[in-house]
Formats: structure tokens, C-alpha cells, sequence
């Protein structure tokens, strides 16, 4: 201080506190000044409206140029999305922003393991949008319709995305070990039951080319298992099943005899290993989703192209897929909920698998030809949209609980992984899956 | 901290070298100026109090009070007096046991040879070499590199099927390691990222402090016939113990809180720490609970445990320097 007040070091300090001083106002009216922009008819908005929309992931509209038409079709609204990479990172903050009834986007995007909770917990905090203008029930697959629904009726989120599942597979690895390529043939190898899937893996193993196995993953089967029943973790009066349900001891002993039989290459779903395994065509199958088919394109590179192919799952069922809802506290909520029911129907959703691949939850967009005719190049051309939703009709309504993703994981990434990875016992496995699903449920 | 208390000590030293200089200030000069000397150093502390109050302490009390009270993420407003409750649960609770013991050693693992090379490091550089400050700057890289990029990298360095350090371990005629599903294989694994992001940081600290030693008492050493590693070993490390005791226990702390590299070295449900938990440290474990199990109250209560295991820590860090400064 005494050094300062002195001569030019006086004025140095005087000039740096002005210039400090002149930053933070200058940040902080910025702050308002964009503030000021977003609120209806702000002065310089030129009266517009700026509807925000927070989601997890790609959900691929901006990439699609539904934004971009949105806002030709409306002039008075701006849309400004901001995404959060991963779920398990946009949930928490979603859960936080919820309780303060602040920082929320006007639209919210939902993970269907997390929908469950929100209606059953936080439905008060949504807008109902069955009742939205524009919205009709019955363009929705039922199933999807019910997952975002509270008993009362109340609908807190309108379904994008599904995840039927398929089983994406190597041409060339199935013609070296004598197996049909054809993926009418290869689907019919398989076709009612997922045991016939592993007994089509033990005939590859026979002749199996060097160096590789038949399946990626043995979590990656028991999910794709799983999710093909009603009533998994939860019957539907809320009883927890986990200990000992049909769905989840089928699924189970499936995954162990994978393992036993070693089938499977050992690897954990969208672990590096896997990404590598892709690329040096480690494995012959691996049950696929829509969502994944871009994931193994991105892994198996150039090098892929027209190798794989994708047959028919043996049995319908759901992995994944979205909602998007608009919360009660968001700033512009006719207008969120004008953008978020024109986002969700058909015609927009059959775009959006176009150019993102993920399969609508409305099967009016089944018959458009951006979906009925959608062959997929990369993978020899195979008519996924036709497939996806052959698949997606006969998926049942799957039965919601809470900590639905944790005890997922306790069985896929503790009791799976510790017999398929560590080399314990199945019962060992089983034991651990039920310590940690005790450990959650347990507050 | 040293930059408050250099101006503090400047204020004071202010009005002997004013006084002298000019003619006696006016009253009104004169009580502005008193009131300069005796507020402004609270002046310029304020504002890392405020900050302090605002982010440390407010978190730290009221995750205080969320550790004696039933709180879940999916429904914040509704909490409940739990009592000691959680507190207990976690003397009960393997997972919290196995994870304070993965704590520990891996907290050993990294800590002891971190140091150690940190000291050989500092010693080499400390005598005369080509380009010094190429080889400093050198040894603060890994420091400068993000937690998250240095992990991915030893993930794909440390991969079971098709990565480098196996590669090399064939090469040797040694089978595979899987490094991410053993015990042992996998806190090594972790360990190595620490240590290689804290022992040219660690370094730099000593070779500083060993910079500060007088040149005379090596003169003496050398004089008396002591060959450069005994210099090393009767000169250079009694003279850095204070420096060695501060690193040990930053060090420590950093050990206590270990986080990125655990969970980035996990892959896809990294929290976990692994399939049946064997590097899942407390900071894990914590954040399992509070972000992914969604139990609030139990992951204050692990927090408020890990605060209070690094109080003690202190505390013994401290006792062990005043034992060490009445001896000698």
C-alpha cells in the first residue's frame, strides 16, 4: 500500500482497479443484457421469444435442421439448445435444478431408466402435456405413451426415441466359421429364443476363424435379454423382483452359460477395450439397438464397411430411449410446449432417423419413406428401418421401478463382471449383485 | 497468503518512511491515513473471506447438516433427522470399509515412491547440467496435463487385449496383466497415473528448498571427505526435512481425496471403482452414493468422515514436526 501511493505506482494501481472495476461491469451487464434478450419482446429481441432445451447426449435436432425450420416456420422464436455429454452427469443437475425451481431449460430432455422416478416422484414440477394442443395419444406406441404417464394420467414427458433391439453381426466372420450370412437366414438361426442365439455360438466356436469370439459381452446379452420382459425388476404393483424374478434369473443364467461356454469376449460395453475390439474385429455379434448401429460405424471405421449386417433379434425388446418435457418453472412454457409437440411428431421424427437413426416412438412415421425405405450403407445395405420397427411392434410395456438403472448395473457391471472378467463363481456373482442392489435400496 | 501478509508488513513499515520525507499531514490527512493502515489489510483479506464463506465453509456446514438427516436427490425437499444413523450405517458397511482401505494403499503405493523419486529427481538437477531449465520445465509437464486427457492415455497404455504396457510385458515373456480387474494390478495401474503427475511437481519443491542450503556446510562436507552421496544423505536431506514433512502431508491430503484418476481408470460405470470395488476410493464411494445412488445424507456423512480423517491426519503431521523441532 505504502509503495503504491506513491508516483507512478499510484497510477499504475489506480489504472488496474478502474480496468478490474470496468471488466466486471462490463460482465455483469452483458449477463443482463442477454437476460434482457431472452424475455418476450426485451428491447433489441425484436420481440422474440428464446426457447431453451436441455439434453443429454446427441439428440441430433439441431443436426437434423429441425431448429432451423422451427424458427422459419415461427419467426418469433429462437431456439438455443445446450447439451450435457453424458446422462449420468445431466440427470444429478436436472434433479438439482428441479428442487430450486431454477436453471432449467424450457424443455427438458428424460432417459427412459430415469422417467420413472420423475413421474412417480416430481410430477407436480411438469406440465401435463396429454392435454397439450396438437397432441394425440394414439400416435404414440402405447407402451412408450405409458413409461412418461403417472397413474392419475398425468403424461410429464412426449417419447422420442425407442431402443428395439436387433443383433448387428460379421458377414465375414460368419461365412469363415460356416454359418448362413443372409440376414433373413441368420435371423431364423435364432428367431423365439436367445438360448438358440448361444447354440448358434457354439456351432461358430467350432469353426471359429482365429482370434475371435462370438459375442462382444455377456452384460450386452443379458440386457438385451432383460429388456424383453414386463416385469423385471418390479412387478407392476411395485414389488420388487430383483431377488428372484423370472426376468432377471432367465436373463442371468443366459449371461453365465455365455461365460461358461466362452462365448463371449470378456469386454464391458463402451469400455476403450471394447472401441479396440471393433476396430481388430475381435467379435461376431453384438445385440444392437438403433442407437449403437453409430457407435460400431465410428469403432469399426472404413475398414467395417459392408462386413457388418443386422439380422433380427430372437425377441422384442427395448433398450433406451428418450422423452422430452417441459417443467413448470420454465420461463416460456406455451411456447416450450408448442416446439417440444412438434419435435415429437411423426413427420419430425422420421426425419430425425434419417439422419440420426434412432427409431420414432410413433408409428404413423413407420410408413414414411425416410423410414419404410431407409437402407443403412454401412452396414451392406440392410434395411434397418424396416427391421427396427418390426421389432418395436411387439415390445411389451415394460414395467418401471425405482433405482431402476443402479440395479441394472449391480447385475451388468458387478455380478456379470466379476464372474466374466474376475473368473468367480456364478454364485459368487449373484451374491455380489445382490449386496450392492442391497447397499442402493437400502437409504 | 504471502501476498497479504507482504502488504500488511508493508503498511506498517509505511509511516517511518513517510514521516521522514515530507512536513507533518493535516488532521484529516492524518486520521484517513490511520484509518488506511488499520482497515485496509482487512480490506484487501475480505474478499477471500467472503469467497471462502460463500464456497468452504457454508458447503461444509450444511453438508454437516445433510449427514444427520435423510436426503435424496430425487426429492430434496423432503428430508428427515436421522440422527447418527448414517454415521453408523458406514462403520457397518463393507463398501465403505474396502473403500478406505483402497484409500490407504493406493494412497501409499503413489505416495512413497512419488516422493522418493521426487527427491532423487531434485538432487540430479540440482547439481550443474546442459539446458536446466529444458529439464525443469520437463518435470512440470505431467503436472500441467489434465487429470482426465493423462488417464485416458494410461487406459489405452494399461489395456488388456491390446495395450502397450502388456505388449511390452510379452515381449519380456511375461503373460498378460489384467490390470483393471485385479486387486493389486489395478491400484498399481491407478497409483502410476498419480505418480507421474506429481513427482516432477514434487521435484521442483525440493530442488527449491535445496537451492536454499548454504553452499558452505557441502564446502565442510566436502572438505571432511564426504563423497557427493553421503553429502546427499547427511547435508542435503536433514536440511529439507520441514520441506519433506510439508510435501508428505499435501501429499496425503491428495491421497485422502484421490477421485479423477480412479474413475476415469473405470471406464464406463467407473464410479464403481471396478467389479468387485477394488480401487474405489473414498472419494468414489462418495460420489456412488451422492450421484449415482442418489442417498445425500450418506454422502455428507462420508464426507464429513473423510473431513475428519484428514483433521487427524494434520494433527499427527503436526505432532510428528514438534517432535522433530524439539529434538533438534
Amino acid at each position: 500500500m505504502a509503495a503504491w501511493s506513491s508516483g507512478p505506482y499510484r497510477r499504475r494501481a489506480v489504472v488496474l482497479v478502474i480496468g478490474v472495476v470496468l471488466v466486471l461491469a462490463a460482465s455483469l451487464l452483458g449477463g443482463c443484457a442477454q437476460d434482457g434478450g431472452n424475455g418476450r419482446g426485451g428491447p433489441g429481441g425484436g420481440g422474440r421469444t428464446t426457447v431453451s432445451i436441455g439434453t443429454f447426449g446427441v439428440f441430433g435436432y439441431k443436426q437434423a435442421g429441425l431448429y432451423e425450420e422451427y424458427e422459419r416456420l415461427h419467426p418469433d422464436v429462437v431456439i438455443k439448445e445446450s447439451v450435457i455429454e453424458r446422462n449420468d452427469v445431466y440427470y444429478p443437475q436436472l434433479l438439482t435444478h428441479l428442487a430450486a425451481g431454477a436453471g432449467l431449460a424450457d424443455i427438458q430432455a428424460m432417459e427412459v431408466g430415469n422417467v420413472h422416478e420423475l413421474a412417480a416422484g416430481q410430477a407436480e414440477l411438469f406440465e401435463d402435456l396429454s392435454r397439450a394442443k396438437g397432441v394425440r395419444r394414439s400416435d404414440w406406441l402405447p407402451w412408450k405413451w405409458a413409461q412418461a404417464t403417472t397413474r392419475t394420467g398425468r403424461t410429464i414427458g412426449l417419447g422420442t426415441d425407442i431402443g428395439p433391439i436387433a443383433v448387428c453381426y460379421r458377414k465375414d466372420l460368419f461365412r469363415r466359421a460356416g454359418l448362413p450370412t443372409d440376414r433373413a437366414a441368420v435371423g431364423r438361426l435364432w428367431a423365439g429364443d436367445w438360448r438358440k442365439y448361444l447354440a448358434a455360438g457354439r456351432a461358430y466356436r467350432r469353426r471359429a476363424p482365429a482370434g475371435t469370439v462370438f459375442s462382444d459381452s455377456a452384460a450386452g446379452l443379458y440386457n438385451a435379454s432383460i429388456h424383453g420382459y414386463a416385469e423385471r425388476y418390479y412387478t407392476r404393483d411395485g414389488r420388487p423382483l430383483h431377488g428372484s424374478g423370472p426376468a432377471v434369473r432367465a436373463s442371468w443364467d443366459l449371461a453365465m452359460r455365455a461365460v461358461r461356454t466362452g462365448l463371449t469376449a470378456r469386454l464391458r460395453q463402451f469400455d476403450k477395450s471394447w472401441d479396440q475390439a471393433y476396430a481388430n474385429g475381435r467379435f461376431a455379434t453384438v445385440a444392437c439397438p438403433p442407437w449403437m448401429l453409430g457407435y460400431i460405424k465410428e469403432k469399426s471405421g472404413p475398414a467395417g464397411r459392408n462386413k457388418w449386417d443386422v439380422a433380427a433379434a430372437p425377441r422384442p425388446a427395448n433398450w433406451g430411449g428418450s422423452f422430452i418435457g417441459v417443467p413448470k418453472a420454465a420461463r416460456h412454457k406455451a411456447a416450450a410446449i408448442d416446439l417440444a409437440v412438434w419435435l415429437t411428431a411423426p413427420a419430425q421424427q422420421a426425419r430425425l432417423f434419417e439422419r440420426q437413426a434412432s427409431i420414432p416412438s410413433t408409428p404413423a412415421a413407420y410408413a414414411m419413406p425416410e423410414v419404410g425405405r431407409a437402407r443403412n450403407p454401412y452396414f451392406s445395405g440392410a434395411p434397418t428401418g424396416e427391421i427396427f420397427t418390426a421389432a418395436a411392434r411387439d415390445i411389451p410395456t415394460l414395467v418401471f421401478g425405482p433405482w431402476e438403472q443402479q440395479i441394472g448395473l449391480a447385475f451388468t457391471d458387478v455380478g456379470i463382471a466379476q464372474v466374466e472378467q474376475q473368473g468367480r463363481s456364478p454364485r459368487q456373482g449373484w451374491e455380489a449383485a445382490q449386496r450392492e442392489i442391497a447397499n442402493v435400496v437400502d437409504g | 497468503m504471502t501476498a497479504t501478509t507482504s502488504v500488511a508488513e508493508d503498511a506498517r513499515a509505511a509511516p517511518g518512511e513517510r514521516g521522514g520525507g515530507r512536513s507533518r499531514p493535516g488532521p484529516w490527512r492524518g486520521r484517513l491515513y490511520r484509518w488506511d493502515l488499520r482497515y485496509s489489510p482487512y480490506a484487501f483479506v475480505a474478499p477471500f473471506l467472503l469467497f471462502f464463506a460463500a464456497f468452504g465453509l457454508f458447503p461444509l456446514l450444511y453438508t454437516g447438516w445433510a449427514s444427520l438427516h435423510r436426503v435424496e436427490l430425487t426429492s430434496l425437499h423432503h428430508t428427515e433427522w436421522a440422527g447418527a444413523h448414517h454415521y453408523v450405517r458406514l462403520l457397518e458397511n463393507d463398501f465403505f470399509w474396502n473403500a478406505l482401505r483402497n484409500t490407504f494403499t493406493i494412497g501409499v503405493l503413489s505416495t512413497v515412491p512419488q516422493l522418493l523419486m521426487a527427491l532423487g529427481l531434485a538432487h540430479l538437477l540440482h547439481h550443474r547440467l546442459r539446458a536446466a531449465t529444458f529439464w525443469r520445465v520437463a518435470l512440470l509437464t505431467p503436472y500441467a496435463t489434465s487429470v482426465a486427457a493423462a488417464t485416458l492415455v494410461f487406459v489405452l497404455l494399461y489395456g488388456r487385449d491390446y495395450g502397450m504396457v502388456n505388449w511390452a510385458l510379452g515381449a519380456l515373456g511375461i503373460g498378460p496383466v489384467d490390470w483393471q480387474n485385479g486387486t493389486w494390478s489395478s491400484q498399481c495401474a491407478v497409483a502410476s497415473i498419480v505418480i507421474w503427475r506429481w513427482t516432477g511437481y514434487n521435484a521442483l519443491i525440493y530442488l527449491a528448498a535445496m537451492q536454499a542450503v548454504p553452499d558452505e556446510l557441502y564446502e565442510s562436507a566436502a572438505l571432511d571427505g564426504a563423497s557427493r552421496r553421503q553429502q546427499f544423505r547427511h547435508v542435503t536431506v536433514p536440511a529439507l526435512r520441514p520441506t519433506i514433512l510439508f510435501t508428505v502431508v499435501v501429499s496425503t491430503i491428495g491421497a485422502t481425496q484421490l477421485f479423477g484418476e480412479p474413475l476415469l481408470f473405470g471406464g464406463a460405470a467407473g464410479q464403481k471403482g471396478g467389479a468387485s470395488h477394488q480401487f474405489q476410493t473414498l472419494g468414489l464411494y462418495l460420489y456412488e452414493q451422492g450421484w449415482f445412488n442418489y442417498h445425500l445424507g450418506r454422502a455428507s456423512a462420508v464426507a464429513w468422515t473423510m473431513f475428519l480423517l484428514l483433521l487427524l491426519i494434520a494433527a499427527v503431521g503436526g505432532l510428528v514436526a514438534r517432535r522433530r523441532g524439539g529434538d533438534g
